[in-house]
């Protein structure tokens, strides 16, 4: 026997993005349901590194960035947890003059946005953060970015979404999605079948389907960043710690372990899961040594990794589908979707209620991209390729 | 044509030793690695530096067992590769990574025979993170490894056919054993007395160590419940009930545990299927009557495929051995084959007989306190595991692990997970199979950050 569900707004996935969303649509009083084909939070946002950081981004994400700056120090209101959030700064190393200049011209860049930015030479490095060792030419610092437990937070949105309402459907894969009338019908699961006024596509890296059924195409690729966590250590780390130009990041929780990344996993047989590759790991392991003197004698205890959708240009989907009307896109954070998702959150519960945002989201319209033949679709990389993995991207030189 | 690269065998213990055997006599050159120092696995353990010691006091009637499979093994020299103090952390696509002496060396295989034993089973009781409290496992090898006992009056407290075992060692050993606490009632060991036709000499020798344990005053006591460990900076005494009578023993030191845990985190990383066993109470990967397991090429044997023990661990290596000859054409013994399989369901239905007799207390997980450490390398106590089940509405096992931590540290949950798995099908009101099992992760034990990478890459195949 199918079961039937009637709401405003299906929807699917269960990520940071669809939680947060689906919190904040609930709030504004509309009956939603989450649909997730696994567990709410069990893939990106649920394994990723924890960075929440506004420094680095493209200038075209800072606004959305600040809105979801906001939300971060208010979870416990918001969730019930304050899921392990540091306010730590964020520290961007640079390795030679050349990073230096690019620090230095995001800097400038971005002056007038609230970030405060703080460029520091060798010397100072040295004297406030003693324990970043290596050959560290300079750095910028962000004091109000930090980190947080990605597991944490992303359980805790959906969890928090379920007890205010929300019908949260875990291991329930939308099937299908058809427009009919004055708004869709998904099938989901085995037998469910749910009609809803609009539908927010945040499915992640699996989000080109649903935008493909709908005659949208996007050069979304897969990417699987890789991560290495120590055993617990003294505390050594202060700040979330970055690099112009990627190679590595690091951070530290409070329970003493180090969480360090900075490589790219390999997918398995199932592109859905990935491992990071032993030689990877290693080289991230020596880096790590190499960097923080504190490391130079710790174990290594667990390697993970997750998958996570990427488009060239580095930044995500999000706005209303041009061809549908009542579809709403939110995905492709190519690495760096965990900050800013909160925020996106609240500008797809204003894009259903008000038919538009009061953050700028323009430039990531899904029509941007120019019609890719389908045929090429099959081939796009995986982006695992890539030996390392560019969170922090050179093009902040620019 | 080019040449096939080694197979690779995984653990030195019984198992592992009677295929690296069976491989060499078919003109195979396998590469053998184990974490230990010797070969001999855990049964066979062999001492770190020589004492006065005869082998029939370190192992007792097992003894010409153990020197067959050392001196066996040391006679395949020089026709196979043989890595001690190897770490094997990480496997891929026919590719293994190995920590040795400081060094990381990647290997390519062609076959893989995964014998990688076992480790103790347990349940968190209060106080059993104090200094002084060890596993069973972990007593033995004192005495065995090292010639030391954990404490001078000793209590041994659990289930399984190594209770009476290290009990018995250490009484040997001149050790005062205070008692030995079983959790089981007297009349599941009558269940014994089923297995008196399959296994005589088993069966006899296990009653022989009860006897001499209780004429040389040891007490043991049936049915132990509500157990608790007592001590300020270590272990001063232990307090149980049994039917209405609660009971205290003073003591400095206690080996615990429910039985065996097999090690499958490398059979998982190989991608092996894995199917529920109800008699281990644990997730195992598949395999068939030769021991293969679900991936072609990956072979399992030994205690870490289903705990069975010693004997069987060397009939299962052989015949994982002869497998894999069939499966690369060479010449094997199909006979042979048949008689170890003949041998090893005759075993099997013995482990039924055992498992009856010695019963794992599942229904001790919904009574541990709230304030108990379940997991100790992440500190997090059986409350805090409870309300991570509750806030979050967890009903999968590695969900719970997410949001709780469960299973994260240093041992990856190889001492917590089964004791995790209980507590969530108990909050849940779920079956023990349906909770799920955790999924494994590379490095399978911790490696140095600083491991550096061998400069050869890939071994070049034989
Ligand atoms: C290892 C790693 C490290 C990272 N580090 C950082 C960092 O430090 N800082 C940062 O800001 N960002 C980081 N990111 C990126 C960040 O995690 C993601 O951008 C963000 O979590 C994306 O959220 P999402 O909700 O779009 O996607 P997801 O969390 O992937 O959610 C999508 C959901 O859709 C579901 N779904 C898919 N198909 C269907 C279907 N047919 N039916 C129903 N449900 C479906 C999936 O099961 C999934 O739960 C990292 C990512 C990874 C993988
Ligand atoms: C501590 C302990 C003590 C025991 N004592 C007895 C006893 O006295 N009598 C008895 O009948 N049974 C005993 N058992 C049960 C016993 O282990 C077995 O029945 C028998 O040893 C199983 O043989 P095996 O070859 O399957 O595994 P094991 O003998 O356990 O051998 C497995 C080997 O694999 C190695 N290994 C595992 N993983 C890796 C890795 N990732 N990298 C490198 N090496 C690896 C280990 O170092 C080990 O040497 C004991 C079990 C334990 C855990």
């Amino acid at each position: 026997m199918s079961r039937r569900l009637d709401v405003d707004v299906a929807i699917i996935g269960g990520g940071l993005v669809g939680s947060s969303a689906a919190l904040a649509l609930r709030g504004m009083g509309m009956s939603v349901a989450l649909l997730d084909k696994g567990f709410c939070g069990a893939q990106a946002s649920g394994v990723n590194y924890g960075g929440v950081r506004r420094q680095g981004r493209p200038l075209e994400q800072l606004p959305l960035s600040q809105r979801a700056h906001g939300i971060w120090p208010r979870l416990q209101a918001l969730i019930g947890i304050d899921g392990e959030f540091l306010r730590s700064g964020h520290l961007k190393l640079a390795r030679d003059e050349a990073d230096m200049a690019a620090l230095e011209a995001y800097a400038e860049a971005v002056a007038g946005q609230g970030l405060g930015l703080e460029l520091i030479g060798h010397n100072g490095l040295r004297e406030r953060f003693g324990w970043v060792g290596g050959d560290v030419f300079g750095a910028s610092f962000c004091a109000g970015d930090g980190h947080a437990n990605p597991r944490l937070v992303s359980t805790g949105f959906a969890s928090a979404a379920r007890r205010a309402g929300v019908h949260v459907l875990e291991n329930t894969p939308v099937k299908g999605v058809t427009r009919n009338g004055a708004g869709f019908a998904l099938e989901a699961g085995d037998d469910l079948s749910l009609s809803a006024r609009f539908v927010i596509n945040s499915a992640g890296a699996w989000a080109d389907s649903f935008a493909a059924a709908f005659g949208e195409s996007v050069p979304l690729a897969r990417i699987y960043p890789s991560m290495v966590v120590t055993e617990p250590l003294e505390a050594i780390m202060t700040a979330n710690i970055g690099m112009e130009g990627g190679g590595i990041y690091a951070r530290q929780v409070e329970r003493g372990n180090c969480v360090v990344g900075g490589e790219r996993a390999l997918p398995l047989d199932d592109p859905d899961f990935s491992r990071p590759r032993g030689e990877g790991a290693l080289a991230i392991m020596n880096r790590a040594a190499e960097l923080f003197p504190g490391l130079r004698h710790a174990h290594a205890i667990r390697f993970w990794s997750g998958t996570e959708g990427a488009i060239p240009d580095r930044n995500p989907v999000i706005g209303p589908s041009l061809t549908t009307p009542g579809l709403i896109h939110a995905f492709g954070f190519t690495g760096a979707g965990f900050q800013i998702a909160p925020g996106v959150g609240e500008v797809l519960a204003e894009l259903v209620r008000d038919g538009r945002s009061t953050t700028p989201i323009d430039a990531f319209t899904i029509g941007r991209f120019a019609p890719v033949p389908i045929s090429t679709r099959t081939d796009r990389g995986s982006g695992a390729g890539e030996a390392s993995e560019p969170q922090h991207p050179r093009e902040t030189r620019s | 044509m080019t040449a096939r690269a080694q197979p690779l065998i995984v653990g030195a213990g019984p198992a592992g030793v009677r295929a690296a055997e069976t491989l060499v006599k078919a003109g195979l050159r396998p590469l053998v690695v184990d974490e230990a120092p010797a070969c001999g696995g855990q049964i066979y353990r062999q001492r770190l530096v020589a004492d006065e010691r005869s082998s029939t006091a370190l192992y007792g009637s097992e003894a010409s067992k153990a020197e067959r499979l050392h001196s066996n093994f040391a006679a395949l020299a020089g026709r196979l590769d043989y890595w001690p103090q190897a770490l094997l952390w990480n496997l891929r696509d026919g590719r293994a990574d190995i920590a040795v002496a400081g060094t990381n060396r990647q290997i390519a295989y062609d076959g893989l025979i995964l014998a990688t034993g076992a480790t103790d089973r347990i349940l968190p009781i209060p106080g059993w993170t104090l200094p002084g409290v060890f596993t069973l496992g972990g007593a033995q090898i004192a005495l065995k490894a090292q010639g030391c006992a954990i404490g001078s009056r000793v209590v041994f407290l659990g289930s399984g056919p190594l209770l009476y075992l290290v009990a018995w060692q250490y009484l040997k050993a001149g050790v005062d054993v205070a008692a030995v606490l079983d959790t089981a009632p007297f009349n599941a060991k009558l269940n014994l007395l089923r297995g008196l036709a399959l296994e005589p000499a088993v069966i006899l020798r296990g009653m022989r160590m009860t006897a001499e344990l209780r004429l040389r005053g040891v007490a043991l006591h049936y049915g132990v419940e509500d157990v608790r460990v007592e001590g300020g900076r270590r272990v001063e005494a232990i307090m149980w009930r049994q039917g209405t009578r609660s009971r205290k023993l003073s003591c400095d030191g206690i080996g615990y545990g429910l039985a065996l845990r097999s090690e499958t985190q490398l059979a998982d990383l190989a991608g092996c299927h894995f199917r529920f066993d109800q008699r281990d109470r644990a997730w195992l990967p598949e395999r068939d009557a030769g021991g293969r397991g679900s991936v072609p090429g990956v072979y399992l044997a030994g205690d870490g495929a289903a705990i069975a023990g010693g004997d069987a661990a060397e009939l299962a290596g052989e015949r994982a051995g002869l497998a894999l000859l069939e499966d690369r054409g060479l010449p094997h013994d199909p006979e042979r084959a048949e008689v170890i399989g003949r041998a090893l369901s005759r075993i099997g239905r013995f482990r039924d007989i055992l498992e009856a007799a010695f019963p794992f207390p599942a229904h001790w997980a919904k009574d541990i306190a709230d304030e108990t450490p379940v997991c100790r390398c992440e500190e997090i106590s059986a409350g805090e595991v409870r309300g991570a089940v509750g806030h979050f509405e967890i009903s999968e096992l590695n969900r719970l692990k997410a949001v709780s931590r469960i299973g994260m540290g240093r041992c990856q949950g190889r001492i917590c997970g089964s004791a995790a798995a209980e507590i969530l099908a108990g909050e849940t009101g779920r079956g023990i199979d349906a909770v799920g099992r955790l999924r494994s992760q590379a490095p399978v034990k911790p490696i140095p950050l600083a491991l550096t990478m061998a400069e050869t890459g890939v071994k070049a195949a034989e």
